[in-house]
């Protein structure tokens, strides 16, 4: 079997999880820029931590076979503090044309509020003035419905975006239809407790087809389970899809999206 | 899938997740002190579960969402709880 990890936070993850992936059949892993679990002081940690992404990490994940892209951006969970978010803006333009850079992500939003509005709005004009694909981060549990229409309405309003080339990603039942509707892509979250199980993310591919559809661990220093795609795939053989089903969405899918992107490679 | 074989794979599943929920609300009245907000969003989504209807799953999650549509003012904490406080 071969899967992609379209979403996860290895800078979090131990080199045992790089060695489980690969062996698992991993084929890239893309690892969208986030909240450490604790609030940088500066934009200066943020240019280390782009620098992280985009040099280091790759380097680790490449002593495992293993190609590894990543998105940048300054978290929702950040983006209270407004001049903090506008420097590190200013500071990503530098970071967009080196080889592994794959767009603008995870942005979105995490409560709600009126300043992180404003820095979504401000990261999308970023993604549009540099062409760049977009992945979208939508809030946790009771702030996802409310966050996810706000999302897909300052997305809306900036009419450089083409749908096609926006990832919403931690969609569950509430949420999916909204999404696919405006004709962007959608990502299922596998997690243990919150977003979807692999039960579920199997249901929602049934109803809604797996066409623009996609399946991510989005491991990271939380309870998270950084096989939870392969182990997904598996689920979907129990329940009668065809390896070449399963290999449409775990692998085939991220591929098409991605690619959207010239610097994303086809894995061999 | 046929419903026999959706039985066949998640029935001791789901079975063992009622009973947990069973127990869970069993532990809740055995406690003691005021509970929050959240107790009743959650008896109100255990409401959804016994519809005849399909989009179960999307019922409950919309009953614990915030219904509004405006963006708040200003983000004073970073967690959510997964019910909606009103
Ligand atoms: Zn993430």
């Amino acid at each position: 079997m071969r899967y992609i990890e379209p979403h996860g936070h290895m800078v979090s993850r131990t080199t045992d999880d790089y060695l489980d992936m690969v062996t698992a059949g991993c084929a890239a892993v893309c690892e969208p820029a986030f909240w450490a679990g604790f609030d940088r002081s500066s934009a200066d940690g943020f240019h280390d931590y782009f620098c992280q992404l985009t040099e280091h990490e790759p380097r680790r994940a490449a002593r495992y076979g293993l190609p590894h892209y990543c998105w940048l951006c300054i978290n929702p969970k950040e983006s209270e503090d407004v001049k903090l978010a506008e420097d590190v803006i200013a500071l990503i333009p530098q970071f967009l044309d080196r080889p592994t850079v794959l767009g603008i992500g995870e942005i979105g939003l995490n409560k709600n509020s009126r300043n992180e509005v404003k820095v979504l709005e401000q990261h999308v004009d970023l993604a549009a003035r540099h062409d760049q694909l977009i992945l979208v981060h939508t809030p946790h549990l009771e702030d996802k419905l409310k966050g996810t229409r706000l999302i897909l309405d300052v997305i809306k309003s900036d009419s450089r975006i083409r749908p096609g080339r926006v990832l919403i990603d931690h969609v569950e039942e509430h949420t999916v239809k909204s999404v696919l509707d405006r004709g962007h892509w959608a990502g299922m979250t596998l997690y243990p407790i919150s977003k979807c199980t692999p039960a579920r993310a199997i249901d929602i591919l049934d109803v809604y087809g797996g066409e623009r559809l996609w399946m991510n661990s989005a491991c990271d220093w939380g309870e998270s389970v950084p096989l939870a795609v392969p182990r997904t795939a598996f689920e979907m053989r129990r329940r009668g899809w065809s390896a070449e089903a399963v290999d449409r969405v775990v692998f085939q899918n991220p591929v098409r999206f991605l690619s959207q992107c010239p610097k994303f490679k086809l894995p061999e | 899938m046929t419903r026999q074989q959706v039985l066949d794979l998640y029935f001791m599943d789901a079975r063992c997740k009622l009973i947990e929920l069973a127990a869970f609300l069993d532990r809740v009245d055995r406690a003691t002190g005021e509970a929050d907000f959240r107790l009743a969003a959650f008896r109100a989504a255990l409401g959804g579960l016994a519809s005849d209807e399909t989009g179960r799953a999307a019922g409950v999650l919309r009953s614990f969402s915030d219904p509004t549509d405006q963006p708040i003012e200003k983000a004073t904490v970073k967690g959510a709880v997964g019910a909606w406080p009103g």
